[in-house]
């Protein structure tokens, strides 16, 4: 089973992400959850949703503690303690960042070879094909990227199963450059 | 294994959460009535539902009423005219439809309810807790508890057919917990249109009634062909006599709640338990927690990895509360140690009422286990891993020690 923890502010679309992931994951034949911990539903107060993929049937209904991948979907939660708290050692930091790598491990304040961390420039890309900063599908296809959970092909079923036509369209062309230009950062 | 008549690859897997699940359910289920006022976390099966009704997809007559109150109101003065009535609510939606929750039951009218659990205020709360469900424990409903999205699609369809058995003639609720399963989208298999239909035998077939005024026997339903008074005062002449057929429709419950499970085992592949109670490796089990709800996928996914650890521990889930199968969880849990009662919702001054249940069936029995009630998760509080963990530790340790220092612990609360 893996487990995937979504931080984002409320309104930027991490529960819909949340969804999208476990969508494509059942179209690949897994079993899923995804849920939100709702908070006080302010819009642009930090959130988390969660997923979990697994190849057996899932019992366990709690939230998740101690997860495999951790996805930021603002990168002015990056700096926030609770984006790394409980990642297991060796888990994956999927990151909407477009500022320099060098400077990256400060602003974590994490050591380095603890985690796999890749970057994507999730921000502009959405600015780009859809004129507003929703990161959600951007880093979907950054995290496809990091961590082949999900085939690209079942993303972009599920992605033409939740939006209409034309937006679909730009989500899926969203989907796609984000997973080329998302990288790993080694140093 | 039987092979089912529906196999798994002829069923519709859809990634759903538990509110849109027990939407589709109803969906399918040729009913003819839905009055519902939204509250969270019910709401998507209003929404879901009225898209339905918008759409033309089902020909339901959709009352969007003003209030719970009239919401339940309106089912009974649908039910009463003979239709196949669902409404659903949460909390203070639940506890505003009270003095009405009785006169359905009292009038014997199988209406179903799916409530998505939700702690009452105050302080104001949307989140998880039994405390809505634990409320109408006697007012004459049967009650159901589910345990994840799926559960909460195939009860729903199984609770009209347990609610209108002529047996039993009596209303359904079927509990889910809010944003655990409401809002937690899974895989749910979901059966063709005429399959459920045919599951069900169609529309709502009404039981018959003798009517010494007309000298015959005519449908239960309020009918000008046919005129019957239904509800009409009642007094202590006979109104004790006409409360014992509840008694005893609540006894026959039980074994229809069982029956259904084991046609919808036939028909899909798929059974929870016995229906009544579904347990995890009890059989050679030290240390046993009782629970209700999602919780217990929680507790069982605990006990599997303790019990990699040599630690014997075992989880038993009540799928039904109400009628409450006291000689059931006797056989089941003769010879346990110590059964730990986990209560998500408490009657203050006293224990939680699961608690309360489960003394009960074991005041009589000559071995009583050890009995501990731990209350957790009150309004929405989450059961994590650790604290399940901690649950079944402390069992361990009263097994041990061979005595229940505290009987009621509160779990995950800070002082």
């Amino acid at each position: 089973m893996i487990e995937v923890r979504w931080y984002a502010r409320a309104g930027q679309g991490a529960w819909t992400a949340s969804n999208l992931l476990a969508t494509a994951a059942v179209i690949d034949g897994k079993y899923v959850q995804s849920f939100p911990a709702f908070g006080p539903e302010r819009s642009g107060a930090p959130m988390f949703a969660f997923t979990r993929v697994s190849t057996e049937p899932i019992l366990i209904h709690s939230m998740i503690y101690e997860p495999d991948v951790v996805v930021v979907l603002d990168p002015t939660l990056i700096p926030s303690r609770d984006t790394t708290t409980g990642l297991k050692n060796g888990g994956v930091l999927v990151l909407n960042y477009s500022g320099r790598v060098e400077k990256l491990y400060e602003v974590l304040g994490i050591n380095r070879g603890l985690y796999k961390v890749y970057v994507a420039p999730a921000t502009e890309l959405a600015m780009e094909l859809l004129k507003r900063p929703i990161t959600s599908t951007a880093m979907l296809g950054a995290l496809v990227k990091a961590t082949n959970i999900v085939s690209i092909d079942a993303v972009v079923k599920a992605l033409k199963e939740r939006f209409p036509g034309p937006l679909a369209e730009r989500n899926i062309e969203l989907v796609k450059r984000a997973f080329e230009k998302t990288m790993e950062v080694y140093m | 294994m039987l092979k089912p008549r529906v196999p798994l690859e002829e069923q519709k897997v859809m990634p759903v959460n538990g509110d849109e699940a027990v939407a589709y359910a109803v969906k399918q289920c040729l009913v003819d009535v839905v009055a519902a006022y939204p509250i969270t976390p019910q709401t998507i099966i209003v929404e879901k539902f009225s898209e339905f009704v918008a759409n033309g997809e089902v020909k339901t007559q959709y009352v969007p009423v003003e209030s719970e109150h009239s919401a339940m109101s309106a089912c009974i003065g649908a039910a009463a005219a003979g239709a196949r009535t669902f409404t659903s609510t949460s909390a203070q939606g639940l506890a505003l439809m009270w003095e009405n929750l009785y006169i359905a039951s009292g009038l014997r009218l199988p209406i179903v309810m799916a409530v998505v659990n939700r702690a009452l205020s105050a302080p104001i709360n949307i989140h998880c807790d039994h405390s809505d469900a634990y409320g109408m424990r006697d007012s004459g409903w049967i009650q159901l508890f589910v345990e994840n999205s799926q559960e909460a699609y195939d009860t729903t369809i199984q609770a009209f057919k347990i609610a209108e058995h002529p047996e039993v003639q009596l209303p359904v609720a079927v509990n889910l917990d809010g944003f655990f399963l409401s809002h937690t989208l899974e895989n749910v298999y979901m059966l063709p249109d005429e399959e459920v239909h045919r599951f069900l035998g169609g529309y709502r077939k009404l039981v018959k009634t003798y009517v010494d005024y007309l000298n015959r026997e005519v449908e239960y339903k309020l009918d000008p062909a046919n005129p019957l008074s239904i509800g009409s005062l009642d007094l202590y002449d006979y109104y004790f006599e006409h409360k014992m057929p509840q008694v005893e429709a609540m006894k026959k419950a039980s074994d229809v709640v069982r029956r259904v499970n084991e046609e919808w085992y036939e028909l899909t592949g798929r059974s929870y338990g016995d229906g009544v109670i579904d347990s995890y490796a009890v059989e050679d089990a030290d240390a046993v927690v009782i629970v209700l709800g999602s919780s217990a996928g929680t507790m069982k996914y605990v006990a599997s990895l303790m019990r990699q650890k040599g630690f014997k521990v075992g989880v038993v889930r009540l799928r039904m509360f109400r009628p409450f199968p006291f000689s059931e969880v006797r056989e089941l849990l003769k010879g346990v140690k110590v059964v730990g009662v986990m209560d998500r919702g408490l009657s203050f001054g006293s224990y939680g009422p699961l608690y309360l249940e489960v003394n009960t069936a074991f005041y009589y029995s000559k071995e009583r286990p050890l009995l501990v009630n731990y209350i957790y998760g009150l309004g929405g509080r989450d059961l994590s891993p650790a604290m399940a963990e901690e649950v079944f530790m402390d069992l361990i340790e009263v097994a041990k020690i061979s005595e229940v220092r505290e009987h009621l612990k509160f779990i995950g609360v800070r002082s």
